[in-house]
């Protein structure tokens, strides 16, 4: 059953309803194929891009769909439910534009945008190192100035689409205080990906390091102010989160849906088992956890649109609706029974994905300590 | 070339669908609804032509206020304009008081050169609207068409059928209906989606058409459904096991259904 949605205009509407033919004809069908294969749909991104859906919360001057986070979002959920390689995808491709949308210049915004909001190209966020994981601040990848621009030199870990990407926001060390923020070309001389990671799940979604070797980047490829970098980046993850939320949230709807469709199909004592109270309050604890999950997303967005600050409400979207992927997607394995734990059916994949999004854009943990700090500042 | 597309929106056929039990009419409430896939296919044709030739694409549209997300589809995918003729009257019209309608409103357009439709709808499947539209038009139909070509004078097309492939020309104006081997739809873009909420689509009642409210709609319709019964559910199929003589079973399986 797809959500019910409450959208308020008719081009969101019609936006939501491409979105799920899309999802469900073209993105759906293939995804236990490509998970399995270890093989990214570099394809169906090409799709969404020719669609407009790769730049729905940007400017229209720019290429972009100016859409707001209420809607980007319930888009990026739809997508989600059917595979979490394209979800979670598209979710850091608009938090790799968000520097440049916010804190470019005319010029640069002008003369970029247009080609990363436009659907021919993909991008990636580049601020973990290996030893720089929650503490993103010690990071260790330097941009020494030489000449007009700079040269890259480092290791950056745990890149979605590394490898893939077509450009990459990078934040670079540019003196022992100062982390700046670029926009890199995947071109770039110097740059290059390593293998993908062996994930847990997430398993069509390369994630891979990447080593700068000297990499020349131009001067005017420099974003905001030189030391603003760490600033940029912390603010890009604010609304990456309400990205990762909506993504969870899109994950826990498709295993609430697989787990009712099982338990209302599959008999045991001579009856469907959604008919055991045991079973029920389960699934109702369930659809609790999906329907609250996205009830605090939706707020937080909608704060976002309206210009107030949300920094603490999306840390508590984030995390709320990670844990509640966790949790509904567990459950999820647990109504199939021995079905739930065989790769014949999505539950136990699901389960799998739940567990990176608890992890990245900031830990679980991170978010309560994010949250915490709001608190005590008050 | 000025090409109109028939569309109706349907009861979307991943949902569970049902008919009233009161008229025997389709219960509208009771499932999403949406663009009907071949009508999609009609749509591509008539925007690949509009594309080779030039000229305009108008969709027709009869239906209850809620099609008018149906026609926003055939806009967002690329149709300049839209007929949507709507009225309380027309509920529970049969096919040939729709093909009446559906010709009127062409007739309030100018200098038509090729309507093009789907061959059947998902849902009622009478399948004898197109034809009896062209013939309303005294216009050639050429129908089932897989493949479709214009030069903007003539269209030609090739009909299968049962009985095989042939190819059908016309000069137009001219009726083609399509099947779903036409062609692939291509999805709006988000785009034409924005283009679409700006487009020009006027609302026509019975009375607009130069039709009276008591040729159309269920209480003067020529055909009516006086009962109607849910498909029995699907019984399971029979399973043949292979041990040496499956091959054997499969044709008597066959023979008895007379299949073979
Ligand atoms: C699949 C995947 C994709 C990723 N994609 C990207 C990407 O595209 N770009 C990018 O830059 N990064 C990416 N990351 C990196 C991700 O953001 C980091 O893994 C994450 O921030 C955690 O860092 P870490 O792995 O070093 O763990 P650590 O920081 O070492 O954390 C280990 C544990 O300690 C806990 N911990 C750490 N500090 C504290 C504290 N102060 N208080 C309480 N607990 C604490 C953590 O919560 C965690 O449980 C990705 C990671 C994965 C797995």
């Amino acid at each position: 059953m797809p959500a019910h949605r409450l959208l308020t205009t008719t081009e969101a509407t019609d936006l939501l309803a491409l979105t799920r033919e899309i999802a469900r004809d073209e993105i759906a069908p293939t995804t236990a194929e490509h998970e399995a294969a270890e093989h990214f749909p570099r394809d169906t991104f090409r799709l969404l891009g020719k669609s407009g859906l790769l730049g729905l919360p940007y400017a229209e001057e720019h290429g972009g769909g100016a859409q707001p986070y209420e809607v980007y979002l319930q888009v990026l959920e739809e997508l989600s439910s059917a595979s979490m390689t394209v979800g979670v995808g598209l979710s850091v491709h608009t938090m790799s534009c968000f520097p440049l949308a916010h804190f470019g210049t005319d010029e640069q915004r002008a003369r970029l945008l247009p080609d990363m909001l436009g659907g021919d190209t993909l991008g990636a966020y580049a601020l973990s190192e290996a030893h720089a994981g929650s503490d993103a601040a010690a990071l260790r990848t330097r941009a020494e100035r030489t000449g007009d621009g700079y040269t890259v030199t480092g290791t950056k870990c745990w890149i979605t689409h590394g490898g893939v990407a077509d450009f990459y926001t990078l934040m670079a060390r540019t003196s022992d205080d100062d982390i700046s923020c670029f926009l890199v070309d995947g071109a770039t001389e110097g740059l290059s990906a390593g293998p993908p990671e062996h994930k847990m799940g997430l398993t069509g979604s390369p994630t891979t390091e990447l080593h700068f070797d000297g990499a020349p980047v131009a001067g005017d490829r420099l974003i905001g102010a030189e030391g603003s970098g760490l600033k940029i980046a912390l603010t890009a993850l604010n609304s990456g989160r309400l990205g990762i939320a909506a993504c969870a949230v899109g994950l826990a709807q498709a295993a609430l849906d697989l787990a009712v469709d099982y338990a209302r199909q599959r008999h045991q004592f001579g009856q469907p088992i959604i008919t055991f109270q045991g079973l029920e309050f389960l699934l109702a604890d369930m659809a609790a956890a999906v329907h609250s999950a996205r009830a605090t997303y939706l707020d937080a967005a909608r704060r976002r649109d309206a210009g107030m600050s949300f920094g603490q409400e999306a840390s508590v979207a984030k995390l709320v609706a990670t844990d509640a992927a966790m949790k509904v997607t567990t459950d999820a394995v647990q109504v199939l029974g021995g079905a739930g734990y065989t790769r014949d059916f999505p539950a136990e994949r699901y389960m799998r994905e739940a567990k990176v999004l608890q992890i990245f854009e900031g830990t679980n943990q991170i978010q309560r300590m994010v949250i915490g700090r709001h608190l005590a500042q008050v | 070339m000025n090409i109109v597309v028939l569309v109706k929106q349907v009861p979307d056929t991943w949902s569970e669908r049902k008919l009233s039990d009161a008229d025997h009419t389709l219960d509208r409430a009771s499932a999403d609804a949406v663009l009907d896939e071949i009508n999609e296919r009609a749509v591509e044709e008539a925007l690949l032509a509009k594309e080779a030739q030039g000229g305009e694409v108008t969709v027709v549209c009869m239906g209850p206020e809620r099609a008018n997300e149906a026609i926003r589809k055939a806009l967002s995918m690329g149709a300049d304009s839209a007929v949507h003729v709507s009225d309380e009257a027309l509920h529970g019209s049969d096919a040939v008081q729709t093909a009446r309608t559906l010709a009127a409103a062409i007739g309030t357009l100018e200098s038509v050169d090729l309507v093009i439709a789907g061959n059947e709808s998902t849902d009622g499947r009478a399948g004898a609207v197109p034809a009896m539209v062209a013939e309303l038009l005294g216009w050639p139909q050429l129908t089932y068409a897989r493949k479709l070509d214009t030069d903007g004078q003539s269209v030609s097309i090739e009909r299968e059928s049962d009985a095989g492939v042939a190819t059908v020309e016309a000069n137009l104006p001219a009726l083609v209906s399509v099947t779903e081997k036409i062609n692939e739809p291509r999805y709006p873009s988000f785009k034409g989606i924005m283009a679409a909420k700006k487009k020009p689509v006027s609302t026509l009642s019975v009375a607009d058409v130069g039709l009276s409210a008591d040729e159309v709609g269920l209480g003067s319709a020529p055909t009516q459904v006086v009962s109607s019964a849910p498909a029995p559910p699907k019984e399971a199929g029979v399973k043949v096991t292979d041990e040496g003589e499956g091959g054997v079973q499969i044709v008597e399986f066959l023979s008895g259904q007379k299949l073979v």
